[in-house]
């Protein structure tokens, strides 16, 4: 495949407005300055890097996009260096648009409604205390290494039903994919083919012993015409539901935590009102919010007024549209009782997150356990917090030292 | 006299964030899809007016609207 091509380092950023790059050091480590730069300067700004890339930094902007699928394809949902191929079935449905997606979301969305997440909740809660068991001793802990990576990876391994012991085999994909893969090709590529191998192997299996997760599940399910899926659909959807529903939750569970342990006035208001934890967890996605989308033009339009031209990549950037002080009053502050909160992670429109109601759970159990063991807790002054680059913004090293300051 | 209001979920525009469910679990239901409707005929019962405006004010999508009756 002549697409296949060798990683290229940036140049550094130095005109952020005509220049824009979400993968520079600055954005990966504080990328709100920018936002409130580029919003200043337009509504929709344009880069030529990524062979061409739009980003709307409005709230109003990213609306117009997300519910514009005329305009706006799903087709490819990440910026990269390069425009290999489209496959077919690459990721149904957050690759599809309409009148293919609707169905293909329809079948994902009864595993994942309020009520099913909880039946799950009781695992998930014995997870994060297995998870706390390991380290809570040590008086120390990396949190992002020890507890907020591994609580979506064993819930949506829990769910589709493949071992949660294979966590650290996920977890690598999820990084040569969604990271490595905006510049290295060939490291995406091979994530792919390992995963959907992987998932092949549960496929077989389940042909014989079908089982009661979501494999089967998908694999028993019918289009609209009462034909069952093709193989291809099947491998796809499962590839989204470990790539969605693992480094997205780990971010939003990893800001969290960031965020309280350098807010002794939230914690501790939180542990005095647990019954604020749902309405933090909101406030918490909005301020933090992992994901970044993107679209492709594929016709020419008009944004807010910006003329946006086909060929061209979109930067759907829901946590800026969520930083948009038009849309929130004190956007830049965190108001952890923030009682009007119309935020926009979890997307808006027809590609709304199919397991945001999973995320919701997974955020709100793992901080209410956390804070029932852990009330004290602080960034550790020797170590450094690192973020995650590009799609998805979270902590990757996050150390934390335990129990009161001395 | 208390006004009496009215919810209503526009089943075009919900995309099943599911906000209201949680915010006013008295005021709408959800179906196997996880996309909302108004609970019976809409009518907020008295003392849950607040609720039903916190459900407007968090949609994502607009899809909700309070009808003073």
């Amino acid at each position: 495949m002549s697409d296949v091509s060798q990683p290229v380092a940036h140049p550094p950023v130095t005109d952020w407005v005509n220049d824009f790059d979400h993968t520079d050091p600055q954005w990966t480590d504080d990328p709100f300055p920018i936002w409130d730069e580029l919003r200043a300067a337009s509504p929709v700004v344009h880069t030529e890097r990524f062979l061409g890339c739009y980003m709307p930094t409005t709230y109003e902007a990213v609306r117009e996009i997300a519910n514009d699928t005329e305009h706006f394809s799903s087709r490819r949902i990440i910026v990269r260096d390069v425009r290999p191929e489209v496959a077919r079935n690459a990721a149904p449905p957050i690759t599809s648009d309409p009148p293919v997606h609707k169905p293909a979301k329809q079948l994902l969305l009864p595993p994942f409604t309020p009520d099913a997440m909880k039946k799950l909740e009781p695992r998930m809660r014995a997870i994060c205390n297995e998870l706390i068991d390991g380290f809570i001793a040590d008086g120390k802990v990396d949190a992002a290494a020890r507890y907020s990576k591994y609580i979506p990876v064993q819930a949506i391994a829990h769910m589709l039903g493949i071992p949660e012991s294979d966590s650290d085999l996920f977890i690598n994909w999820i990084h040569m994919i969604l990271e490595l893969g905006i510049k290295d090709e060939n490291m995406l590529l091979q994530a792919v083919h390992e995963m959907s191998d992987y998932f092949r192997t549960h496929i077989e299996e389940r042909k014989t012993k079908p089982t009661d997760d979501l494999i089967s599940y998908l694999m028993n399910a019918k289009d609209k015409e009462g034909n069952p899926l093709e193989d291809s659909h099947v491998l796809g959807s499962l590839r989204l539901l470990l790539i969605a529903g693992i480094d997205t939750t780990w971010s939003a569970i990893g800001s969290s935590l960031w965020h309280l342990a350098r807010t002794p006035a939230d914690r501790e208001r939180l542990i005095a009102e647990p019954g604020l934890i749902p309405v933090a967890v909101e406030e918490l996605l909005r301020a933090y919010s992992p994901v970044t989308m993107a679209r492709e033009v594929v016709k020419e339009t008009t944004i807010s007024g910006c003329p946006v031209k086909a060929g061209n990549m979109v930067l759907l950037s829901f946590p800026a549209a969520n930083r948009d002080p038009k849309m929130f009053p004190e956007a830049d502050k965190v108001v952890i009782d923030r009682r009007e909160n119309r935020h926009a992670a979890f997307g808006l429109g027809i590609h709304r997150c199919v397991g945001s109601n999973l995320a919701r759970m997974e955020m709100q159990v793992a901080l209410e356990e956390w804070l029932k063991r852990i009330p004290d807790f602080r960034l550790d002054p020797a170590g450094t917090v690192t973020w995650s680059q590009g799609t998805v913004r979270g902590p990757r090293q996050l150390p934390f030292l335990l129990g009161k300051a001395m | 006299m208390a006004e009496r209001l009215k919810v209503h979920v526009d089943p075009d525009k919900c995309q099943g964030h599911a906000r209201c469910k949680a915010l006013a679990p008295e005021l709408f239901e959800l179906d196997e899809y996880g996309n909302a409707r108004e609970a019976g005929d809409g009518t907020v019962p008295p003392g849950l007016e607040d609720k039903a405006w916190l459900a407007k004010s968090n949609c994502p999508e607009i899809a909700i609207d309070v009808i003073e009756e």
